[in-house]
């Protein structure tokens, strides 16, 4: 968990980020009005222009709209702005210091830095969501390298990168702690490809690090190379805030953990793996009192075989934490170790148990004092039981995640309709639900869908494929269709069990707002999919995996395609055909076909994955991808 | 030659202890599928009726039969009984053994003149799940001949990351991972060792040794006051020679004690090394002079036979 509010899904590349870099071109070829931006020192001149200022009536204007433009933080607004005219452009693209990639082919990295100069916060995401389920071959692509370059020239004052679903390298890695003397702030989320050297790099490199933060990331340890970065940091004291490890598959040097800990005032938060146990979670606690996020570590005594020393009063560690607001960690627990939490509980705005098996009762010891939680992951070891515990306390959640201990399809499971609907009824604030099951009626969906409006994410996974309502042996179709129809404010669905055709209609008739949409072995023909594309015209990703969705359904979308981020239909029914029909349709269109398990010209489509580039096809692909054009 | 048998208490009560989650699923760690461990009464070991139901798999009683040990033991009585009803009904979703009482309450003795040999025959309780998660399954794919047949492995589905399917793996194994019992991972059993005096406490990993011995030599290095001079090669008190005992426990030497699964405190050493990784649930070294109270009350009868 990244941040204390509800994720939602909220990247969207306007569709007019598509023609404003047209005019990007009109703009740079005709060069009659150039001329400086007044007023700002700007930290390096970039690849802008510089010529003698012209005096124009307009000046005065102009400063006060470059300034103005400073103000500006949404790139949504900052999109619109920059196709107001060609000044409006140049100033919005001088005064832009947050760059939002949201894919990273969308587009080559000089056009990026051709018309950015002055950016100090780069976030880059690369592979799509369905990357992360195996379903795409490992070497597809996403690597951060040329980016690395690119980045490294161009903005040498960079101080924050964020990149999600990418590939890094430790030499990358090396790259940007060589290359970004300011260095401030790393965070990789889902991210794979590098390991303790590259950390070492960083922070050692980096004095002014303030944030670390390695989030559902693949490091682990190869034993050749594996290296104690926490020791690398600066002796002095350090500015670090945040620090998040939890992912890090490697012991790590306590006391060098500790000495840092010690050394670093300013830390607020901090995620420990699971090589840290609880004694030592104590004494960190004990120099970093002031921690408002905590990742606790394994939470129990893991040193295998050694003996412990008289147990301390956790308790009092954690009651010491005035402000600890947001818990999770619990990798591998010991729940006799659970009461040393209750004294934060009630202060608690998020927790996360999604790692820990804690069985009904004592999740209801802790959960009773979280009367002010808003963020709850957990795994469904709790039962229904444990639910309506949650729903009897925590009135003000916003977001719940129930994951499954045992993910293989089955008839009966540890949480049904009957937690669900007790969520409904006590939660009524809830805005993110996902939401893991082996049974789900359609009126325990209907009753959500009327007691918590505020919906943003809707996502239920029906683990067993192909579900029906096991009371009325019906189609889910009604329950996803009262979600769209009752919680105005949904921008993401994802939706499972038995489904056809009229779920889809009814998607395509009231999920207006609909960003995200993932589909998986659902629907019965192409109009299901029809009335998706043509329904919905804020829709953005929509992922397909196993569904009767063939070539009609694909060209009913040409009209919006350009506008989305991606498209990813697999195991459906698609022929190269068509696509390569879409392809000579929509030139900016890039249409990946990859065939895992079949020849390299089958006419049958295994894996759709297309996306629009301004820049053409990329020129990393493996053999198993084939780009059509 | 008569042995004794290490008392408990007159109130066995067995029944399904839910309260305490499971705690009877340990036992599966220690038992691969399919494997036959028998269990022989010899006469260095002490066994309460309690400690042995345990151990018994219900749907296996039936094919218990009474044997006739290669020791002697015809004459021995043996507080142990089969319950009256013979072979149980399913072994109980977190617990397996001794959740069933089809016998009244047993009272310490049952008459049994033979000895048992205990074969424990643990099949693996997800062998029976997953016959009836695949007749389901089948019954839910009648329902809708056009969809294509389920395969047994979907790739990516349900759309769980590896990363995380990755960290529930191990802990996945068991069907009844809901219940699953508070202090423990798959393979760790942590428990405190207290000793009288002593202003410390520790803390030990059961599983880290193989034998009492392993155990003694771990706890003398801890507490260097605890010596094991009176004790036998195997590193474990010699119930069997009264004398040896009784000096043991009059003296002011330190003898290890521990607290079980039921709460009740016993004499470190009275069971097999398995069991008493399965039901220690915290040690305490004491003098012996005071453990001279948690003498198994079959000393007495130890005396009373004799």
């Amino acid at each position: 968990m990244r941040e204390n509010h509800p994720s939602t899904n909220s990247e969207d590349d306007h569709r007019s980020s598509l023609l404003d870099l047209a005019r990007a071109e009109i703009t740079e070829s005709s060069n009659s009005k150039s001329r400086t931006c007044g007023g700002f020192p700007g930290p390096g001149s970039g690849s802008g222009p510089s010529e003698p200022q012209a005096p124009f009536p307009d000046q005065v204007l102009e400063n006060v709209l470059e300034n103005v433009l400073h103000f500006l933080s949404s790139r949504r607004d900052r999109n619109a702005a920059s196709l107001v005219c060609r000044s409006w452009y140049r100033a919005e693209a001088l005064t832009r210091s947050e760059l939002f990639i949201g894919n990273c082919y969308a587009l080559s990295p000089t056009r990026v830095t051709a018309r950015f100069t002055r950016v100090n916060s780069v976030t880059v995401k690369g592979k799509p969501r369905f990357a992360d389920f195996d379903l795409m071959p490992p070497n597809w692509g996403a690597h951060f390298a040329p980016w690395a370059s690119a980045l490294a020239q161009a903005y040498p004052w960079l101080e924050k990168l964020h990149l999600k679903r990418m590939i890094v390298t430790d030499a990358d890695l090396a790259l940007v702690a060589d290359s970004f003397s300011g260095f401030r702030e790393l965070i990789l989320v889902c991210c794979d490809g590098f390991g303790t050297p590259g950390l070492a790099a960083v922070a050692g490199k980096c004095r002014l690090l303030r944030v670390l933060e390695l989030v559902e990331s693949v490091v682990e340890a190869e034993d050749d190379e594996e290296v104690d970065w926490i020791s690398c940091f600066p002796e002095s004291q350090t500015n670090m805030e945040s620090l998040v490890f939890d992912c890090v598959e490697c012991p790590i040097n306590f006391q060098a953990l500790e000495s840092l800990v010690a050394r670093s005032p300013r830390l607020k938060k901090l995620r420990l793996n699971g090589f840290v146990s609880m004694a030592q979670l104590y004494r960190l606690l004990h120099r970093a009192p002031q921690l408002t996020h905590l990742g606790t570590g394994s939470f129990s005594a893991t040193e295998a075989g050694a003996v412990v020393d008289q147990e301390p009063d956790y308790a009092a560690a954690f009651e010491a934490c005035k402000s600890l607001v947001c818990l999770s960690g619990f990798r591998e627990i010991w729940a006799d170790y659970l009461p040393a939490i209750y004294p934060v509980c009630a202060n608690l705005t998020s927790l996360n148990l999604s790692y820990a098996h804690v069985n009904a009762d004592q999740l209801k010891s802790v959960i009773r004092h979280c009367h002010k939680l808003q963020i709850f992951w957990v795994l469904d070891s709790i039962r229904d039981e444990g639910l309506q515990a949650v729903a009897a306390t925590c009135k003000d959640l916003r977001e719940l995640r129930v994951f499954p201990v045992d993910a293989r399809e089955g008839t009966d499971g540890p949480v049904s309709e009957v937690g669900f609907e007790a969520i409904s009824q006590g939660c009524r604030k809830l805005e993110s639900i996902l939401f893991f099951c082996q049974r789900m009626t359609n009126a325990a969906v209907v009753a959500m869908s009327k007691n918590c409006p505020d919906l943003v994410v809707f996502r239920l996974c029906i683990i067993g494929r192909y579900r029906p309502d096991p009371v009325t042996q019906e189609p889910m179709d009604e329950g996803f269709g009262a979600i769209v129809m009752n919680c105005k404010k949904l921008t993401r669905l994802a939706v499972s069990g038995l489904l056809t055709d009229r779920a889809f209609e009814y998607i395509g008739r009231y999920g207006k707002l609909v960003r995200t949409l993932s589909v998986a072995f659902a629907g019965d023909t192409d109009t299901g999919l029809k009335y998706v594309l043509e329904g919905c015209p804020n829709l953005q990703k929509l992922e397909i995996r196993d569904s009767p969705f063939g070539d009609g359904a694909l060209r009913s979308g040409l009209h919006h395609y350009y506008n989305m981020r991606f498209l990813w239909m697999s195991t459906c029914k698609l022929t190269r055909q068509a696509c390569q029909e879409v392809a000579q349709a929509l030139p900016n269109m890039v249409l990946e076909v990859i065939n895992v398990n079949s020849e390299e010209n089958a006419g049958d489509v295994e894996i759709l994955y297309m996306y629009r580039s301004l820049d053409g096809p990329r020129d990393d692909a493996p053999r198993i991808v084939t780009i059509l054009h | 030659m008569t042995y004794a048998c290490s008392h408990k208490h007159n109130n066995i009560i067995i029944e399904e202890d839910t309260t305490k989650g499971g705690s009877y699923s340990h036992k599966e760690k220690h038992f691969q599928r399919g494997e036959t461990k028998t269990v022989h009464l010899f006469p260095f070991y002490i066994y309460s009726a309690a400690k042995l139901r345990q151990f018994i798999d219900k749907p296996k009683m039936a094919t218990m039969m009474a044997k006739e040990h290669g020791l002697n033991l015809k004459e021995t009585e043996l507080c142990l009984g089969l319950p009256g009803g013979g072979g149980g009904g399913g072994g109980g979703g977190g617990g397996g053994a001794s959740e069933q009482v089809e016998t009244p309450r047993a009272t310490g003795k049952r008459g049994f003149s033979e000895t048992v040999d205990l074969k424990l025959n643990l099949q693996a309780k997800e062998d029976l799940n997953d016959n009836l998660k695949n007749v389901s399954k089948e019954k839910t794919l009648l329902k809708d001949p056009a969809k294509p047949p389920a395969k047994a492995q979907v790739v990516g589905w349900p759309p769980v990351r590896s990363y995380r399917k990755n960290m529930m793996a191990p802990k996945a194994s068991t069907e009844d991972v809901a219940e699953k019992t508070t202090s423990s991972t798959a393979s760790a059993a942590f428990v405190k060792v207290s000793m009288d005096g002593a202003p410390y406490l520790r803390k030990v990993d059961l599983t880290m040794y193989k034998s009492y011995k392993d155990l003694s030599d771990a706890l003398a290095k801890m507490f260097s006051s605890f010596t094991m001079g009176n004790y036998g090669a195997q590193g474990m008190i010699d119930f069997m020679n009264e004398s040896k005992l009784m000096d043991l426990l009059n003296s002011s030497e330190y003898v290890p004690t521990y607290e079980d699964k039921d709460g009740d405190w016993m004499l470190v050493g009275d069971v097999p090394w398995e069991m008493f990784v399965e039901s220690c649930k915290r040690l305490r070294i004491m003098k012996g002079s005071e453990a001279i109270g948690l003498a198994p009350r079959a000393m007495e009868k130890c005396k009373s036979r004799s």
